[in-house]
Parts: C-alpha cells; structure tokens; sequence
C-alpha cells in the first residue's frame, strides 16, 4: 500500500537551543569505553568509513590504489573489517568499481558540481546520470546553498526530488555543507528538506569548507532524523564528513549515535564517517590493542 | 595583615603547553628538613603518548628549519635564562644543592646552550663528506636529523643534566620527549617556561616529571620513537630499553657521564642522533656553456 507523508512548511522547522545542544554534546565525551567494548567501537568505525579521495589531481592509479587498501586495511591484523565504501569523483567510478570487484566495498561518487554545485539544474542532473551508469552504489550530493540562504526552500526541495529520481537503486546522499549555514537552525530546516525530499542519508559537509563535520552539527542533524522516525517509521542514514582524523573522536560520535538514534543506526548501512586520516588512526589504535605498544605512522600505508 | 604566600604549581610540558598530568596524580616534595617544597605531577603514560604525537608533528617545521635559525633560537634560550639565573639558583638550593654548586651549574647550563647554539649550522660541514667515487658523479655524506627522541634526563644533574642531553638533540634538528629528575624536577619545569618564552616552537622539547620504572618501557617501545637516551644507572631498566628498542630499532644509547666536566659537551653528542644520508648527483657536461664566438 502507498503511504502519502505530508511535508510540512519548512519555515516552521524546530528551532534549536544551541547552549543545550552543546552541553549535551559536551556529556557524550565523557563515558568510559575500554578495553573490549573499546576494541568492538573500533572495528564498527573502520567499517563505517567512506574513504574519500576527492582532489583536483587524482589520478587512476590512486584510486586504485586507495581501492587496494581498503579491501586490505592492515593484513598483519587479522580478523578486521574492510571500509563500508571509497568516494571518489565521477569520472573515476568506473576504475574503482573494476578494482573493487568482488570485495563487497561499496562505490560512492560525488555528483552535482560538487564541491560548489553552482550549476545548472541540467548539468547537475547529467553528472548524476553519468556516476549512475558509470556503476556508482551511492550518489553525494550537494545542496544549492544559495538558494537555501535566500529562503528559496521549495527549490532546493524540488532539486533533491528530481536528483533521486535519476539516481534510481542507487542511495542518494545530500550534503548539507553545514559550515555554510551559520546557524543550527538552518540546519535543522536544511536536514528537514533534504529528508522529506527523499535523501537516505544526510551529510554534514564536503570537506572542503572549514568548519567542517562537528559534533554540536551532528547532533542537530540526528535530532531531524529521530523526528523523522517517529514521524514515519522511516530510517534515514547520518554522515559526518571532514575533520573527523582520531579514534577517540569517532568513538564519541558513536556514543552520541547510539545515545541519539539507538542500535539501528550502529551499521554502516545507516551511519557512515567521511574520512581518509581516521582509517589509519583506527588501524594503530587496533594495533596499539593487539601488540600493547604505541603505533607509529611510518608502519601503516598512506591509503 | 599576614600574607599567604602563593605557591608555584609546577606543571608539564607538552605541544607548547602547560597541561597537568592527564592522569591526575601528583607527589609531594619535601626540602632536607622535610618541609613541603611543591606538589609535582605525576605523569603517566598516556601523557607521554600525547607528548610523543606533539613531538612528532613538530618534526617536521623544526628540522626543516634553517640550521642558521635554530643556532638564534637555542642562543636566546639561553639569553632568557640568564635572565632568570636567580631562580634556577634559588630551586637547585632548594633541592640540596649549596650556593656555589647552585650557581655553579646554572652557569655552566647557559653556557653549555651558547655552545650549541654554535654548532647548529656548523656540525654538518664537519660531519659531512664530499666522496671519491669511480665514475662522473658529485657524492656527498650529509647527516639528518633521527627525528623524536625520548629522553630519560639524568637523576642527579637535574638542570645541566638535562640542558647537556636536550641542546645536542635539538641542535640537529630534533624534537624531544624527556622525563626529568625525579627527586629534583624543579628547575626542569622552569626551563620549560624558559622554552616557551623563547621562540623555540610548541613540541619541539616536551617535559614531563615522574618516575622512570612506570615510563621507561613506553618511553622504549612506541614505535613513533626513533631514538632513546637514557642517562640513569638501573641496570634492569637498562637491559629492558635495549631489548624494546629492537622493535623498531631505535638508537639506544646510555649517557652516564659527569656533565661538569667540559668533555662532556662536545658534537659527537649531535652526531648520534643523525642519520647520515649519501647522495649521488651526476657531473653534467652542459652543452651550452662557454663562449660561442
């Protein structure tokens, strides 16, 4: 049976109480996790990594090569898991989903002019349309911020329907670029839109824009998909994207998802980290478990 | 009215701050007669882990640092110690020493940076070799920098002990981890505020107080280290180091020497903490060269 969700007016989105966001924020960082459960919290944030390459001078070989390592993190560490998926730009899906074959990694692509996504409506839809059929699992995209700050809502809504719609089976992943909209209640009203218009997952940033992914944003962010869930029975997925480089600081973000969302959202089907420094701190953090002495960078590949 | 007097919370040293120890802990200090000095952390080994990582990120501005322009920093280190020779004085007689040692060793301390501050931009070229080689090619010997040393400073010599290990890592281009004199940190904390008011950059040296026997297995087998001095006499502790050295083969060395002695400053100190790199650069016929007429 079809169920019709009514979208609400977006101007009369939650405001959010920033001091209080960032008091409970501020409690997340204080549980104790150590130990096993520490090690558990490692693996499932290795396993939620994108691990992103998104530079002007990427070439194929070091797709390929970021390819290799995620499908082999570390193999003198048994008994770890591989990243959820790589991020690349779309003109480099193809090389990465050949090189991926049959390792269950997933292809994500940037698509939408991205990092700035000032275009047009057609261009962005075509650029969608090439990483789709270019073999892309996942498509990230970009908000038209400008818009979004002139208090045009309807347009960025209708931009993110027509985006999924061309992205078919593939997820469709919206950045917010939250270090553009000054305020936590922009990012409320943002997050809000980018859900009702069909995102699977929303992201905090592109990376290229500081500040990126914090934790007071992230939470924000969370708070509409609870909202949403309630609302629906819907689950939407959370990526906080850029600056995210240590164990301990994915480790918090874990707490605040779980203490958040619950256990549903502790998969990478539903929770991901745009990273490429914090896969390697993992891997010596895991290491640091495994052999009881401090890890150094010179013994793990640069991706 | 009576004044309290405000006592000096001696705190430790790491990334160009003055934390206290994450762990919390401290231990107290007493003078010959068993009055109270000053409470001193205790640090722990998630402080060194985090002095390490500041160690390490400071490597690489530090080293690539005009050798030139390091000489200027470590002869203003000492330029702003002796501004605050009294001091020194003052917590090494605290700690036991009488007043002509005291003075004695701060002295000789300031003295010993001025010594390496000179030899910042002159070891490599005594260091260094231009080789005969059998074929057109330019071959050159130079030496670079470890990178981050984990300093077990002396016991007893708490001020030029530590001054006499730290400038010769330094001077080539190192950055340091160091753990003070147990029974006489004092003046080590105060030459760290010396450090941080002295254009030497955050991290480059850290220091923290404690004990050595928590400290001396992960100041030796953190693999981010590259070399490790000690300058303590415990034979277990020693064997220990050599053997958690090997994991990622680390430098080792056992500094026990008398650092009043003038023999016992010299460049060869500078020259066990660098690697020496040699080059081959091919001799170029350049076909445009020379007159044309």
């Amino acid at each position: 049976m079809m169920t019709t969700i009514d979208i609400p007016n977006f101007r009369m989105s939650p405001v959010v109480d920033q001091v209080g966001v960032e008091e409970r924020v501020a409690r997340f960082t204080t549980r104790s996790i150590k130990k096993s459960s520490k090690l558990q919290a490692l693996k499932l944030a290795l396993n939620m990594i994108d691990l992103t390459t998104l530079e002007g001078k990427d070439t194929s070989g070091k797709v390929k090569q970021m390819c290799y390592k995620a499908a082999h993190m570390c193999d003198q560490l048994q008994d770890i898991p591989t990243v959820a998926a790589v991020c690349v730009y779309p003109n480099h899906v193809r090389t990465a989903k050949t090189a991926l074959t049959g390792t269950g990694i997933k292809v994500a692509s940037v698509a939408t002019a991205f990092p700035s996504g000032n275009t047009t409506r057609e261009v962005k839809l075509s650029d969608v349309r090439f990483a789709v059929d270019e073999g892309a699992d996942e498509i990230d995209m970009v908000i038209s911020r400008g818009e979004f700050l002139e208090g045009n809502y309807s347009f960025v809504f209708d931009e993110i329907s027509s985006i999924k719609e061309v992205c078919g089976s593939s997820r469709l992943k919206v950045i917010l670029e939250t270090g553009e909209l000054s305020t936590l209640d922009n990012i409320r009203r943002a997050s809000d839109i980018a859900i009702y218009a069909g995102a699977d997952f929303i992201k905090t940033s592109t990376g290229k824009i500081q500040p990126a992914a914090t934790m007071p944003v992230t939470l924000v962010m969370l708070q509409a998909i609870k909202d949403y869930y309630y609302k629906t029975g819907k689950i939407v997925g959370m990526k906080p994207a850029g600056g995210i480089s240590s164990s301990k600081l994915a480790i918090h973000y874990l707490v605040m998802v779980h203490e958040t969302l619950g256990d549903k959202w502790l998969t990478n089907e539903w929770f991901r980290f745009g990273a490429s420094s914090l896969a390697n701190d993992i891997l010596m953090q895991i290491a640091k478990e495994k052999y009881g002495t401090y890890q150094g960078k010179d013994y793990f590949s640069n991706d | 009215m009576s004044r309290i007097e405000v006592l000096k919370t001696y705190k430790i040293y790491i990334g160009g701050q003055f934390p206290r120890t994450e762990s919390g802990r401290y231990y107290s200090l007493t003078n010959k007669k068993n009055e109270p000095i000053a409470n001193v952390s205790l640090s722990s080994r998630k402080d060194f882990r985090n002095a390490v990582v500041a160690a390490r990120s400071a490597f690489g501005g530090w080293s690539s640092r005009a050798a030139f322009n390091r000489g200027q920093i470590l002869y203003r280190v000492a330029e702003m110690m002796e501004g605050r020779k009294d001091q020194f004085v003052k917590e090494l007689i605290l700690q036991g020493s009488t007043k002509k040692s005291a003075e004695a060793e701060v002295t000789m301390a300031i003295d010993r940076l001025v010594y390496y501050s000179g030899w910042c931009d002159k070891y490599m070229q005594v260091f260094g070799t231009v080789n005969p080689v059998a074929s057109s090619h330019f071959n050159f010997s130079v030496p670079e920098p470890t990178g981050v040393v984990a300093i077990i400073a002396p016991e007893e010599s708490s001020l030029l002990g530590l001054i006499s290990v730290v400038a010769p890592c330094i001077a080539g281009g190192n950055t340091c981890v160091v753990l003070s004199s147990n029974s006489k940190p004092l003046c080590s904390v105060t030459f760290a505020e010396v450090l941080a008011t002295s254009d030497v950059p955050g991290g480059v040296v850290n220091i923290i107080t404690g004990i050595s026997s928590e400290l001396y297995t992960h100041f030796s087998n953190h693999m981010d280290v590259n070399a490790v001095i000690y300058c303590r006499e415990n034979s277990e502790e020693k064997k220990i180091i050599a053997q958690n050295s090997s994991l990622n083969v680390k430098r080792t060395f056992f500094w026990t020497k008398d650092w009043l002695k003038s023999e016992s400053e010299n460049p060869y100190l500078m020259l066990d903490l660098q690697e020496i790199k040699t080059t081959w650069h091919p001799i170029e016929n350049i076909g445009i060269a020379g007159a044309k007429y």
